[in-house]
C-alpha cells in the first residue's frame, strides 16, 4: 500500500472522527460561551491562521452576540462556511496549451521544497500520461542541479542542464527549445531558491519569465510559486513579492503532511487572490496531489473538535 | 496596511497622561495591542499569552516617566522582558577540552542544515579550529554533493562516504533507502571522528538528514548518530519564517536530542522572527547564531535585543547603528559634518558619502532595520531604488577629479560627456548638479541658524515658514 493511501485512510479516520465527535458530543447542544470561542481563537491562531483567524473569531463574537450562533454545534459548520469562502477559487490543475508544450515555472524561497515538488509534479503529469522536460534553471545552490538530475533519471526524463553558475534564463530558454523540437507536452523549470526581499534575485526572476517568452510568446503559461506549509505570516509577503515579479499563477503548498496546518494561507488570501492549485503530502513521487479546500479546513477544524469532545467526555 | 505598534499604542495611551501609572484598566487594550502583535511575528499563541500575562504584573503600578510617551514607555517594558527572555540562557558554543569536538547538526528539511553546516566551519576555522564536515544525510538526493562542493568552495576537508545504489523496490523510489538508514549515517559519523582524529582536526560537525516533520524514524535515526558519537553540542537549525509549528518541532527535537541551542537561518528576509521565542520558551535552550544571507560568510552572533524589536515591530536599530559605525569611521564622521555643516562641500564630498552609504549595504536591508519602515507597505520600500542609487554613482565616476571639485564650473559640453559617459540623460546630471547647490545653500542657512541666539532663531525659522507657504513648498 503506497504511502497516499494511507494518508487517505488516516484522512478517512479523521473525517469519521469527526462526523462521530460532532455527532456525540457537539449534537447535544451545548451553551456557547466566551470560554468556548476563546478555545477556538487558540486553535486557529495555533494553526497560523494569524490575522484571518483574529477576523474570523470576530465574525463568531458577532454572531454570537446577535444570538445567531448560540450551541457549540453551530461552531463547525460556520467556521468551514467563513473559512472556504476565503479560498474561493482554488484547486484545480494546470492547464494543458495547444500546441505544446505548457511551460511550467517553478519559484519560491530557500528549503521552501521546490525541487522535490518539481519531481513530484513531473510524476504527476506523467501519470496523466504526459511527456515531459525538466530544466535546471537552479545553478546557484551547490548541488542543485545534480540533485535534479538524479530526480530525472529516476523518473526516466530528460533533462536540460548546463554547469553551476551558468545564466539561469538561457537554462530555462534550452529546455523551452528542446521541449518544442522533442514535442514534448510540458516543460517545468527549476529556479535557485530565493528569498523575496532581494531585489536583484527577483530582477533575475522577471529576467527568466522574459527570456521564456522570447523562445516561446505566451510562455511562461504556468508560474508556481512553492511555499512551505509551516511557514507562518511571512507566507503572505513571500506570495506578494514574487507575484510583482512574475505573475504567479497557482501555489503549491509544500510539506502540508506535517504537524503544521499551512494556514498561513488565509493570511496569503487576504492580500493576494493566487489560487493553491497542489499540495505536497509527503516524501514520495505520488505525494503531489490537487488541492482541496474542503479536507484542508477539515483538517484546520479538526483540533477544536477534538479539544470539545474532550471536554465534554470530562464533564 | 498595518500601523506600526508604537502608533497603535499611543492611541490605545492617549488618555494617559504624565505622571499616571499603568493600571490593570489602563493597560488592557495595550496588552491586546502588544499580544496581536506578537501573534502577527509567529510566537506561538500560548507563549504570547504567558508573555504577556507576566510582563503585566511588572508593567502595573510603574509610573509614566516625563521623559517618553506612555506607549513608548510601555513598548520599552515590553522590549526589556523580550530580551531578557531571549538571551536569558545565552551561552557560547565551547569546544572539548579533549579533541576532537563533535557538533551534531539536526533539523527539518529544508531549514538550511547543510549551508549552515559549512557557516559555521568557516566560523570556526575563523576561531583558530580545524573543522571536518561530515555528510550524513544520505537521504536526500545529492546532499552529499551539495556539502562536498560548499567544503571545495571553503577549503574545508568533507567526510562522506559513496551511498550504495538505492534497491528500486515496489514500494517507492525511497522505500529502499529508507529500510537501515538509521543504522548508516551513525557509523558513516563515527567513521568521520576517526578520520579526524588520524588527521588531527580538531572538530567534527555532522550533517544529518531532515525529515518534513517531526518522526519516528528521523527521530531514530539522530538519536543513534548523538548516541554512537557523543557529540559535545547538539545544534537545532530552525527556519526563522516558521509559523506556529515551531513549538512542535523544537520540542520533540529537544525532548529526545537535549539540544544545545538553536541556529536561526533566513532571518536576511523580512520575516519577524516570532518562532525564536516560542522555541527559546519551551526548550529553555539559547539561540547561538543567526544566518542571514546565501553567502557562507553570514553568520551572525545572535542578539537579542535586536530580534526582540523585530518581534515587536520596532525595527533594528541598534544594527543600524552598529552598521554605520563599521561604515563610517569616526574621523571621517567629524570631518564630513564639518564640511557639510559649512555648505563648503564639493561632489567629491557627496561622492564619498555615498560611498559610505554602500557599505552600510544594500539600502533595503538598511531601510529595514530602521523602526517603523519595516511596517511600510512593500509599494513604497519599491520605490527605495537601488538602481538609482548606481545611477548617480555613475554619474559621480564620469566626471573628472576636476569637475567634482569645482561643480559649478561644469559648463553644457562637460554635462553632455558626462551624460553619455554614464548612459545617463542630461537631465540627470542638471538634478544632480542642482541638488548639490541646494543643499549647500540649505547647509549654510542652517549654519547661520546654529549661530543665531535663540529668540533670533525662533523668528527665523518663522519667517522661513512663511516664506516656504508662500512658495507653496512643503
Amino acid at each position: 500500500m503506497g504511502l497516499f493511501d494511507k494518508f487517505k485512510q488516516a484522512l478517512a479516520k479523521t473525517r469519521e472522527k469527526i462526523s462521530v465527535g460532532v455527532r456525540t458530543v457537539l449534537s447535544i447542544g451545548r451553551a456557547l460561551d466566551d470560554e468556548t470561542i476563546d478555545r477556538l481563537e487558540e486553535v486557529l491562531y495555533s494553526a497560523d491562521l494569524g490575522s484571518a483567524g483574529g477576523e474570523v473569531i470576530e465574525e463568531v463574537r458577532r454572531a454570537y452576540k446577535l444570538r445567531y450562533l448560540t450551541r457549540v454545534d453551530q461552531i463547525p459548520e460556520f467556521l468551514r462556511e467563513k473559512l472556504l469562502a476565503r479560498l474561493e477559487g482554488c484547486g484545480g490543475a494546470i492547464t494543458k496549451v495547444q500546441p505544446s508544450p505548457t511551460v511550467v515555472l517553478v519559484c519560491g524561497v530557500n528549503g521552501s521544497g521546490k525541487t522535490t515538488s518539481i519531481a513530484k509534479l513531473a510524476a504527476y503529469l506523467r501519470r496523466q500520461g504526459n511527456s515531459v522536460v525538466l530544466g535546471a534553471g537552479d545553478t546557484f545552490r551547490a548541488a542543485a542541479v545534480e540533485q535534479l538530475t538524479i530526480w530525472a533519471e529516476r523518473l526516466g526524463v530528460p533533462i536540460i542542464k548546463k554547469p553551476n553558475g551558468a545564466d539561469p534564463a538561457s537554462v530555462a530558454f534550452d529546455a523551452v527549445d528542446a521541449a518544442l523540437s522533442r514535442g514534448a507536452d510540458y516543460v517545468i523549470i527549476d529556479t535557485a531558491g530565493r528569498l523575496h526581499t532581494q531585489k536583484h534575485l527577483m530582477a533575475e526572476l522577471e529576467k527568466i519569465s522574459r527570456v521564456i517568452s522570447k523562445r516561446l510568446p505566451g510562455a511562461p503559461h504556468e508560474v508556481l510559486l512553492v511555499l512551505d506549509a509551516t511557514t507562518g505570516q511571512n507566507m503572505a509577503q513571500q506570495a506578494e513579492l514574487f507575484s510583482k515579479a512574475t505573475p504567479v499563477s497557482g501555489l503549491i503548498l509544500a510539506k502540508l503532511d506535517g504537524t503544521a496546518k499551512g494556514g498561513a494561507v488565509f493570511g496569503l488570501r487576504q492580500r493576494n487572490q493566487i489560487p493553491v492549485k497542489f499540495v505536497g503530502l509527503g516524501e514520495k513521487l505520488d505525494d503531489l496531489e490537487a488541492f482541496d479546500p474542503k479536507s484542508f479546513v477539515d483538517a484546520i477544524v479538526e483540533p477544536f473538535l477534538e479539544l470539545e469532545s474532550g471536554k465534554a467526555a470530562a464533564t | 496596511m498595518f500601523e506600526s505598534l508604537t502608533a497603535s499604542l499611543s492611541k490605545a495611551f492617549k488618555t494617559l497622561t504624565k505622571n499616571d501609572r499603568l493600571t490593570e484598566a489602563n493597560v488592557e487594550e495595550g496588552l491586546r495591542l502588544v499580544r496581536q502583535s506578537l501573534l502577527e511575528a509567529d510566537v506561538h499563541f500560548s507563549v504570547a499569552k504567558d508573555f504577556c500575562a507576566r510582563v503585566k504584573e511588572r508593567v502595573m503600578g510603574e509610573k509614566v516617566l516625563d521623559s517618553v510617551t506612555p506607549a513608548q514607555m510601555f513598548i520599552g517594558l515590553f522590549h526589556q522582558e523580550l530580551t531578557k527572555l531571549l538571551g536569558e540562557h545565552a551561552a557560547p558554543l565551547t569546544f572539548a577540552s579533549n579533541p576532537p569536538t563533535v557538533w551534531l547538526m539536526a533539523g527539518l528539511q529544508g531549514s538550511g542544515k547543510t549551508t549552515t553546516c559549512a557557516k559555521l566551519a568557516a566560523w570556526a576555522r575563523k576561531q583558530g579550529r580545524k573543522p571536518l564536515l561530515a555528510a550524513l544525510d544520505i537521504q536526500r538526493p545529492a546532499a552529499i554533493e551539495q556539502l562536498k562542493t560548499l567544503g571545495r568552495q571553503l577549503d574545508i576537508p568533507v567526510y562522506s562516504e559513496e551511498p550504495g545504489a538505492p534497491a528500486p523496490s515496489s514500494s517507492g523510489i525511497l522505500g529502499g533507502m529508507l529500510s537501515g538508514g538509521a543504522v548508516r549515517p551513525a557509523g558513516i559519523g563515527e567513521r568521520a571522528v576517526r578520520e579526524a582524529e588520524r588527521r588531527l582536526l580538531d572538530l567534527v560537525i555532522l550533517d544529518t538528514a531532515g525529515r518534513l516533520h517531526v518522526d519516528d524514524a528521523l527521530m531514530s535515526e539522530v538519536s543513534e548518530v548523538k548516541a554512537r558519537t557523543k557529540p559535545h553540542a547538539v545544534i537545532l537549525v530552525v527556519d526563522s519564517m516558521t509559523g506556529q509549528d515551531a513549538v512542535n518541532s523544537a520540542k520533540a527535537f529537544d525532548a529526545r536530542l537535549a539540544i544545545t541551542g538553536t541556529i536561526l537561518t533566513k532571518l536576511d528576509g523580512d520575516t519577524r522572527g516570532g518562532a525564536a521565542l516560542s522555541i527559546v520558551q519551551v526548550t529553555g535552550k539559547p539561540i547561538l547564531f543567526a544566518g542571514v544571507g546565501e553567502k557562507i560568510i553570514d553568520l551572525e552572533p545572535f542578539h537579542p535585543e535586536r530580534l526582540a524589536s523585530r518581534i515587536l515591530g520596532m525595527g533594528d536599530v541598534v544594527s543600524l547603528v552598529e552598521k554605520a559605525q563599521e561604515a563610517f569611521s569616526e574621523e571621517e564622521v567629524t570631518d564630513t559634518a564639518t564640511k557639510m555643516l559649512s555648505g563648503n562641500f564639493d561632489l567629491d564630498d557627496l561622492y564619498q558619502n555615498l560611498q559610505r552609504m554602500k557599505r552600510m549595504g544594500p539600502l533595503k536591508k538598511v531601510m529595514g532595520l530602521l523602526p517603523g519602515m519595516s511596517g511600510l507597505p512593500p509599494e513604497m520600500m519599491d520605490q527605495i531604488d537601488e538602481g538609482r542609487m548606481r545611477r548617480t554613482e555613475a554619474l559621480f565616476l564620469s566626471m573628472t577629479a576636476w569637475e567634482r571639485k569645482n561643480p559649478d564650473r561644469i559648463d553644457v559640453a562637460r554635462r553632455q560627456r558626462i551624460a553619455r559617459g554614464s548612459g545617463n540623460p542630461v537631465s540627470a546630471v542638471n538634478d544632480l548638479l542642482r541638488s548639490c547647490e541646494q543643499m549647500r545653500k540649505q547647509m549654510k542657512q542652517l549654519a547661520r541658524v546654529m549661530q543665531m541666539a535663540p529668540k533670533e532663531r525662533t523668528r527665523f525659522l518663522k519667517d522661513m515658514e512663511r516664506d516656504m507657504k508662500r512658495r507653496g513648498g512643503p
